[in-house]
């Protein structure tokens, strides 16, 4: 347990992480692209409806500024500006980049990740099972510790890395027999 | 008597005049006891053995009001000091809520009684005090970042689907055109920026060519968007898929999945939901939201060791958590407050109230500032409508409802009989597979219809959207409007026309399409939610309904019900809320939720007048699903699964005994005891090994019966291992011994091992002819994981929860080895 909260504690630096990229990016994203007034206005007579967008500040954010070729004489102005209907809208366009950058980086690394789990990792046991067999024997042999107490006393930091790997991949195996195999759960 | 001789003698063994104790016999003990036979008599001194420890420890206050005599509880052991692991339990094993709530209040005695003896001590505790709050609010800002990603990302990768905006590539559709002045009134969404599939490859927008090569396009997407999903989630955290309630459900009821809401689960559920939805399969992002906001609840509260350590307390912030993830689902924080509290708590005080809404309240807010949809709301199908509604439509309302359960009913059954084929037939063998061919089902037959092509949020808010002269959607062509008339405003119920129509026929495909569908969807293994394709269902029923309530009260003006309200001019009829009543009744349908789910829905309109329709249609479609079956989707796949979940709303009337229900049966072994301090540690591990249950009565001897206390398997386990190693001289044979004091043994035998401190004194025990309904509310009540049964003091058998499952299952008429786990 103690092992699983130390790798834990890594991984939980990554929500925080990413709260304070939206947060940043959130305060320096008045762009000026990302206001807009936007006028939606009816048919009217015989003309068509329109839809008009302006980059005006809040207060300014109504017909009279924003339908900018007024497509009516002047006395019939206030009628059909009474049709029309404006809304100010913000977004922030940095945000949205950024966070799509994120999820695609995101996605990008698991899915490089996932093939070297899939191909090219079980070339390389192959490999070194040999070896590897050897050694756990030799292992087994020097100290028969208790399962159920997982010692991470790997000496370097490859090691533990290495362990925790191992450790991930077993749970991770166990939870598919029990989803997909056994249908224990979540069926 | 030969029971009285054999059990002096035994007690000679260790010591202690049995004669003492007699005198000290409290009075409550006799008036316990009120038979006070010989053997009663003696067997007070045991208790009184107790007696001495519970007074020994200072500040035990925790009395079992059944267990005859004021024990202590182990934790309060102050002289050893407590070895790593015990108190901790299995996967998949069931949590003791007492000993949990029980260590949680000595560790706060604790912490107060050290309060005052330096500054450091006292800021540890205001750090403790606030740990909560701390905790909810980290988990609020976690939850809201994470749905504001997920809410940025699907909408991207779904319009990617169509196409891409060639100016800047991380816009989606309406983003991509939000300055562009050449979009129309009546196509909206077109802008030079965004070019489809066919434009960037053909180089055509129009004509049969493009159309198919959008089509396929469409499909390519959608089919890789699901192949990626569930490859990742297979490889990565197969806990990831499905909804997730229901397993959130039985988690806070007090059970143990290990890794279910780890850091894995959390960023592979995150990841696949985005692709998931994006696929265009009829699933929906509003349940895993609840699964990503709970596994940020967990993943902070490792930071906090007053929840880390306790399960009990952990399950407050979960509580919390699955608000918040409510709250930013439908951005509803007080609809999430209540959706934890009617559906997903198991336990909850008013501290978690207030602490589930502070963490509600965090996440929208955080949602808010994001503003993902660029609305400056939380969702996307927010509305506002102020047309009154008459009394009139209530009947239709309340047929609406009638839908809504007949759906939900029809959805549960099929889905059921669906997942349970999945789980017991060799097709789920295959469920890469399987995702594939419903993502390409999906695709291949949504495509043609506009309503099914486009998002399903999208078709929500569509269809919840009123008519207005504002609105250029197919949905709102009505002759009058086309005549370009200048009163069209003033008579707002009008003739269809040929727009209307052919969406009307365009939306019964789509319902159709979309009933079917999702039985198939919901269950596979990719993360989905049913929010959202329910929404749907019930929004296209209600929108047929309100149209043809519409149109009927258009021709037939002149009948009495419409003459006495629709007068002539006055917009009578509103389509857009039918759509909503129709939404909320096939939701309450499905998940059988009433208060909780009015309220979401009224956060998302903002309006409070029309509580009273919702109220009639949710409570008619609870009460028409009811009808066909109690439970709602959830129950029925906890059910499905078999995980040990114990329903505070479900009734148990049957008459049974608790001696009828205990074990060991007739036909079965003797129970699986220990006693207090004749055994080695080689019988003890004899015993542990040969048998697989999880805890033991310790009982004084095999001819006494009577009860000491409960060790658990896990506790024993590793306290002997743990001895084995650190302390000296204990070997096979040492005695094993659970009283206070070592028993006498000879010069030349090896040194006892003392287990008091893993022991709980306190077992809950009832007596064989308790009758099982108030077991079955003791056991909800409390959170019990097992209990002892006695007969005149002796120990007989044992309860568990899963007894009482299996119990409950066998009265019903299913299977109890249905009843999975522990």
């Amino acid at each position: 347990m103690s092992s699983w909260k130390g790798s834990g504690l890594s991984v939980l630096a990554f929500i925080p992480i990413l709260f304070l990229l939206e947060a940043v990016v959130f305060a320096e994203s008045k762009n000026f692209e990302d206001v807009r007034c936007k006028c939606i206005c009816p048919p009217y007579r015989n003309m068509t409806g329109h839809i008009f967008k302006r980059n005006v500040s809040q207060k300014d954010c109504n017909c009279l500024h924003v339908v900018e070729p007024m497509p009516v004489p002047g006395h019939d102005v206030e009628a059909y500006c009474l049709l029309c209907e404006c809304k100010y809208e913000e977004r922030s366009s940095n945000t949205i980049k950024v966070t799509i950058i994120i999820y695609l980086c995101v996605v990008g690394a698991l899915l490089v990740y996932m093939l070297f789990l899939l191909l090219l990792d079980p070339l390389i046991r192959k490999r070194d099972r040999y070896t590897q067999r050897l050694q756990d024997q030799e292992e087994e042999a020097e100290v028969a510790t208790p399962s159920t107490l997982m010692d991470v006393s790997g000496s370097t930091m490859l090691e533990r890395v290495e362990g925790a790997q191992q450790r991930w991949k077993k749970q991770v195996q166990e939870q598919r027999k029990t989803v997909f195999d056994r249908h224990k759960m979540l069926s | 008597m030969e029971s009285e001789q054999l059990y002096s003698r035994g007690y000679s063994r260790t010591g202690y005049s049995s004669y003492n104790s007699i005198t000290s016999a409290s009075s409550d003990e006799e008036l316990l006891d009120g038979a006070g036979t010989t053997m009663d008599f003696h067997t007070t001194e045991d208790d009184n053995l107790l007696d001495g420890d519970a007074a020994s420890s200072p500040g035990s206050n925790y009395v079992m009001s059944n267990g005859g005599a004021s024990s202590s509880t182990h934790l309060l052991d102050f002289l050893e000091e407590p070895i790593p692991g015990v108190g901790t339990y299995d996967d998949f094993h069931t949590i003791d809520w007492v000993r949990e709530k029980c260590k949680d209040r000595e560790r706060h005695r604790k912490i107060n009684s050290k309060k005052k003896e330096s500054a450091w001590e006292f800021s540890k505790s205001l750090y403790d005090a606030w740990s909560g709050w701390l905790v909810v609010t980290l988990t609020g800002l976690a939850s809201g970042a994470l749905a504001g990603l997920i809410d940025i990302a699907a909408d991207w990768l779904n319009d990617l689907k169509e196409g891409v905006c060639l100016s800047a590539m991380w816009f989606n559709h309406e983003q991509c055109c939000w300055t562009s002045n050449e979009t129309t009134f009546a196509e909206r969404d077109k802008c030079p920026q965004w070019k489809s599939w066919a434009e960037l490859i053909l180089g055509q927008a129009e004509g049969p060519g493009s159309y198919i090569m959008n089509y396929f396009m469409y499909i390519y997407w959608a089919l890789s968007f699901a192949f990626l999903a569930v490859c990742l989630v297979k490889v990565f955290a197969p806990y990831a898929c499905g909804s997730g309630i229901p397993e959130i459900k039985t988690i806070l009821s007090g059970f143990i999945i290990r890794g279910y809401l780890g850091k894995w689960t959390l960023l592979i559920k995150t990841i696949t939901l985005v692709l998931a939805v994006a696929s265009g399969l009829s699933l929906g992002k509003e349940g895993p939201l609840v699964h990503v906001a709970c596994c940020c609840g967990n993943i902070f509260s490792y930071l906090f060791p007053k929840y880390s350590k306790n399960e009990a307390k952990k399950r407050e912030v979960l509580s919390a958590a699955s608000a918040a993830g409510v709250s930013v689902a439908f951005g509803a924080p007080i609809g999430g407050v209540l959706f934890s509290l009617e559906e997903v708590s198991y336990y909850f005080p008013l501290k978690t109230l207030w602490r589930s809404f502070f963490a509600a309240l965090v996440a929208a807010f955080v949602l808010r500032s994001i503003n993902p949809f660029g609305n400056s709301r939380l969702v996307l199908f927010y509305v506002e409508y102020h047309t009154p509604w008459y009394l009139f439509e209530l009947l239709p309302f309340i047929l609406l409802g009638v839908f809504g359960g007949l759906w939900g009913a029809f959805f549960i059954r099929a889905n059921i009989a669906w997942c349970r084929r999945r789980k017991s037939t060799r097709f789920g063998k295959y469920p890469v597979l399987e995702v594939i061919l419903v993502a390409a089902i999906t695709a291949v037959v949504a495509f043609p219809n506009p309503y099914t092509r486009q998002n399903t949020s999208e078709l929500i808010k569509e269809l919840f959207t009123d008519c207005g002269p504002l609105e250029s959607s197919q949905l709102c062509q009505y002759r009058s409007q086309m005549n370009g008339s200048k009163t069209f405003t003033e008579t707002p119920n009008r003739p269809a026309g040929p727009g209307v129509y052919a969406a009307m026929w365009q939306l019964c495909l789509a319902l159709i399409f979309k009933i079917i569908i999702t039985i198939f969807t919901f269950g596979l293994k990719v993360p989905s939610g049913l929010f959202i394709p329910s929404m749907a269902i019930g929004a296209i029923a209600g929108r047929i309904v309100g149209i043809a309530m519409e149109q009927l009260a258009y021709y037939h003006h002149d009948w009495f019900l419409f003459k006495e309200w629709c007068e002539v001019g006055a917009d009578c009829i509103t389509p857009g809320l039918y759509a909503m009543v129709g939404a909320a009744a096939c939701l309450g349908g499905v998940t059988r939720m009433t208060v909780s789910l009015v309220v979401i829905v009224f956060e998302l309109t903002g309006g409070l007048e029309y509580i009273v329709p919702l109220m009639a249609a949710v409570m008619t479609s609870k009460w028409v699903g009811d009808a066909f079956g109690r439970e709602g989707i959830y129950e029925s796949h906890i059910r499905l699964n078999g995980y040990p979940f114990l329903d505070a709303k479900e009734e148990f009337t049957h008459t049974t005994l608790a001696r009828e229900v205990m074990r060991p049966r007739r036909s079965d072994p003797p129970l699986a005891v220990l006693t207090q301090d004749d055994l080695s540690v080689a019988e003890l591990q004899a015993v542990i090994n040969e048998t697989s249950y999880n805890g033991f009565p310790v009982i004084v001897s095999k001819e006494s019966q009577r009860l000491v206390g409960f060790a658990l398997r896990r506790d024993i386990t590793i306290a002997v291992e743990n001895a084995r190693r650190k302390q000296e001289g204990i070997v096979l044979t040492s005695r094993v011994y659970f009283t206070q004091h070592a028993p006498t043994l000879p010069a030349d035998s090896p040194r006892p091992l003392k287990l008091r401190s893993i022991l709980d004194m306190s077992p809950f025990t009832v007596t064989d002819h308790t009758p099982m309904e108030i077991v079955v509310d003791i056991f909800r009540k409390l959170g019990l994981r097992q209990c002892l049964v006695t007969h005149n003091g002796r120990l007989l058998g044992i309860i568990t929860k899963k007894d009482i499952l299996r119990h409950m299952a066998q009265m019903a008429n299913q299977d109890p080895e249905s009843i999975m786990f522990n």
